[in-house]
């Protein structure tokens, strides 16, 4: 097929203006859409990212106590015997932290005990024996906690149990090739903990860290007015528990505060709150493309349609010396592709050029030479749809245009 | 003149319903989406306290170490030794630290349930410095923060929930058990950001309920409500804590002269050689005394969610006017047997150039009014996108209403500018001999 670059090339010479405009629009719709979809990308990403967990059926409570007793241990006690009579829950626990909690604790650990650098960071969850069960992860090798191994830890101390159970990642990490079941761990200075077993996967409280899978279990009950209960229910009880759980506390002791945003979540709650931001992102950024996306296409189908207008005359002429309709779809086709594809090499260093600064200014990855692809033959075959239409009324002019009003 | 122009314009945008409202919603789109995000944008950038940001300042002191920091910036909290050592030097006019506690008021109905609140310990000299408005009495004074006093400054909106909203000054409240006199209420207060506890807000928070004496907070072993970051393992108990290197302060002075910021400055500066000489620390001092709006910029309050969404709007409404461009100069051009037709009975360049960028000044109006309706949703819709305690400081004021207007037909009679152009280049002549 004659694909008629050269005369293309020289009319487009003659429409520097409107070529330009339309190159200069792809171009710029290329660099936005390359990133803002890459952005998408990475925001589903981290939303799609599991914790380990079971987290269908899981409720999780924010309690505060009022006032100041010697030890908070006992009320914590009856508040879990408490939660785990409801009729409807599989098992409750209490905790200083979750996975997607947004807020607890880490602490580096280490193998040797002397040596003070090459620390590994943990998270830090205080469970007890009905901590795996409730969260629904799946321990690997090993054991669980028995529950006379649940040791309590004050308010101003750091916890080091006897006991400890750690997720794969920090096993692979600190035990390379070697099983780390009966290895010792320290959390403290002088303070050996023995790993009793390994969970498979288990995410720290925040969406934002360099070692999302490192935690540590350790069976503590941790003396503290602030506390936070995380409850299994049976399959279809979770609303039933739900409605249930304040009345039970309430029932224990009314010196409590649950608070009205955070004190009683679902877990998919806790998700979507924790996600809140990335969702957001990814939400404002898919109806930017879509709606730039519309727009380019809308401004192509508007040049391209003047310019058929303006060339009806020269279209009659060329009809009427032969060519054929195809000739002149194709003629328009060519010219819109040749035009994109130069907005597209400029875009493409516009794509590459932005993303570099956001990386420079905001700490944003690189944007990846795929997305960059995928946006330019996004960008191609969406010139090519916008103009077919024009283009078909192009082709549809007769031959008898060339003999008026010359 | 302008009349008939404008009624020349309006027939001719009737005339192409499709292309016309093309360039309408382009602008308009564009407009709204750069608007909106700049809404959250310069909610977040905002200086929170224009009145004083240039004389009040925060303090920073390296109790870390080179090792444990980044880029050579100082921890952005103090700790008990440090933050006490310089407010009892008393080297600026007003001092307070500052922390987040957190309280519950327990009702004297027993058929109530507690409530739990934000709180701050703070010092007497803050409420004047950050200019605290109150409603009724007033702050507690720097004698009360001598002697450990059971004071407290309570919300409005505390004081609704726990007096009716009556006088309560002089009354008592319960807190966690203990009794605390009222002093004073404030009305609601809560400058965003927060630029007094970034380090524990991230710079957006609901305003605090509840104010007492620093001293006292100590006395009742309150811990901080916030961050506590430990180079050092601290001594068992709450003594041992105070004595460690953890930090979890903010500490806040008035200075209304650079000369007194460089003394505070030199002050600091020789504070921590002492340390270092001491043998505290082994590093060389590193402090930093940063105004208000300094402290935001170093802290990043402005989150990289609402920069990014701005520049990517900004690059939007740029392809919006690049669009606007290219149909306008369809539409102009199109014309040219008409612009030829004037031009050869007599009209002027200049009344050409009248004629368009009225034409495209009044596509301009209709995208700037659809703007600020997609503005409106916007603002309204930015919940979807930004977490809330964002989300509610973007508001649809008369500010962006008039910008979203001028930025409209701003940029329409911007983008009008070459189509125009091209059109007053038309030829008369060529153009009636081809007609």
């Amino acid at each position: 097929m004659n694909l008629q670059i050269k005369p293309i090339l020289s009319a487009l010479r003659r429409h520097k203006a409107g070529t330009i405009l339309i190159a200069l629009q792809i171009a710029l719709t290329l660099a936005i859409v390359c990133n803002a979809l890459f952005i998408v990308h990475q925001r589903v990403d981290r939303v799609n990212r599991t914790t380990g967990m079971d987290e269908s059926n899981v409720i999780a409570v924010l309690n505060r106590y009022v006032g100041k007793p010697d030890s908070f241990i006992p009320l914590t006690q009856t508040d879990v015997a408490a939660l785990r009579n409801i009729p409807g829950v599989e098992s409750a626990y209490s905790t200083n932290a979750y996975p997607l909690r947004q807020g607890g604790w880490s602490t580096g650990m280490q193998i040797d005990p002397n040596k003070t650098k090459d620390s590994v960071p943990s998270a830090l969850y205080f469970v007890d024996e009905q901590a795996l069960k409730t969260l629904g992860v799946k321990l690997i090798a090993g054991r669980n906690f028995n529950p006379s191994e649940v040791v309590t830890v004050g308010p101003q101390s750091t916890p080091a149990p006897p006991q400890v159970i750690i997720t794969k990642a920090i096993a692979d990490k600190l035990f390379p090739g070697v099983s780390a079941l009966g290895k010792t761990i320290y959390y403290a200075k002088g303070k050996p903990s023995t790993v009793i077993g390994i969970v498979e996967k288990l995410t720290v409280p925040w969406v934002e860290w360099d070692h999302m899978d490192n935690v540590t279990l350790m069976p503590v009950r941790f003396d503290s007015g602030y506390q936070q209960f995380l409850i299994r229910t049976k399959p279809g009880q979770q609303d039933a528990v739900f409605k249930a759980i304040p009345g039970a506390l309430f029932k224990v002791s009314r010196m409590r505060v649950l608070p009205e945003k955070y004190g009683l979540r679902t877990f998919e709650t806790v998700r979507a709150k924790a996600y809140e931001a990335d969702r957001g992102m990814a939400i404002l950024m898919s109806i930017v493309c879509a709606v730039l996306l519309a727009i380019t296409a809308a401004g192509i189908v508007g040049l391209s349609s003047f310019w058929v207008g303006q060339r009806r005359k020269q279209i009659g002429v060329r009809r009427a010396l032969g060519a054929r309709r195809s000739d002149i779809l194709s003629y328009f086709m060519t010219e819109n592709f040749l035009i994109a594809l130069g907005g597209a090499v400029v875009g493409t260093a516009l794509a590459l050029g932005l993303s570099q600064w956001m990386l420079t200014h905001f700490e944003m990855p690189r944007v990846s030479v795929t997305y960059v692809g995928v946006g330019v033959v996004l960008l191609l075959a969406l010139g090519q749809a916008a103009v077919f239409a024009p283009a078909l009324r192009a082709s549809k002019v007769s031959p008898v245009e060339a003999t008026r009003s010359v | 003149m302008f009349a008939y122009y404008l009624q020349l314009g309006l027939r001719s945008l009737r005339k192409n319903p499709m292309l016309t409202a093309l360039m309408v919603m382009a602008i308009g789109f564009g407009v709204a989406a750069s608007m909106t995000t700049y809404s959250v944008y310069r909610a977040t950038s905002r200086d929170p306290i224009p009145q004083k940001s240039h004389v009040l300042y925060n303090t920073q002191v390296d109790a870390f170490g080179p090792e444990n920091i980044e880029n050579g910036e100082p921890p952005p909290s103090l700790s008990y030794i440090d933050a006490t050592a310089i407010y009892r030097a008393h080297k600026a006019a007003r001092q307070s630290i500052i922390y987040p506690v957190n309280v519950s008021v327990i009702p004297d109905d027993p058929s109530r349930l507690p409530m739990r609140e934000g709180a701050y310990a703070n010092g007497a000299d803050m409420f004047d410095m950050f200019d605290v408005p109150f409603i009724q009495g007033r702050g507690w004074t720097r004698d009360d923060d001598e002697k450990h006093a059971s004071v407290v400054v309570i919300s409005r909106e505390l004081n609704d929930k726990v007096f009716n909203g009556g006088q309560s000054v002089g009354k008592q409240i319960n807190l966690d058990g203990r009794l605390f006199q009222i002093v004073g209420v404030i009305d609601n207060w809560a400058p965003q950001p927060v630029f007094f506890d970034v380090p524990n807000t991230g710079g957006f928070d609901d305003g605090a309920a509840v104010f007492m004496p620093f001293t006292r907070a100590i006395d009742l072993q309150l811990p901080t409500n916030g961050n506590n970051n430990c180079v050092k393992e601290p001594e068992q108990g709450w003594d041992g804590y105070l004595h460690s290197e953890c930090i979890w302060l903010s500490l806040w002075s008035e200075m209304s002269s650079q000369s007194e910021v460089d003394a505070y400055r030199n002050y600091l500066n020789g504070y921590a050689a002492e340390q270092q000489r001491a043998g505290r620390w082994n590093w060389a001092p590193n402090v930093k005394v940063r105004n208000v709006v300094d402290w935001l910029d170093v802290q990043k309050v402005v989150p990289k969610e609402s920069s990014i969404s701005l520049i990517v709007s900004l690059g939007f409404l740029a392809i919006c006017l690049v669009n606007t461009v290219g149909l306008l100069l369809a539409k102009f051009m199109r014309r040219a047997p008409e612009i030829g037709v004037r031009r050869a009975l007599g009209a002027s360049r200049a009344t050409i150039y009248a004629q368009f960028l009225i034409e495209a000044g009044s596509v301009g109006v209709a995208g700037g009014l659809l703007g600020l309706i997609l503005t409106g949703l916007g603002t309204l819709g930015t919940k979807l996108v930004f977490p809330e305690r964002i989300a509610h400081l973007a508001t649809l004021d008369p500010t962006l209403i008039a910008l979203t207007l001028l930025t409209a037909i701003g940029a329409s009679v911007i983008a009008a500018f070459y189509p125009t152009w091209r059109a007053a280049q038309v030829q008369p002549a060529w153009q009636l001999k081809s007609n």
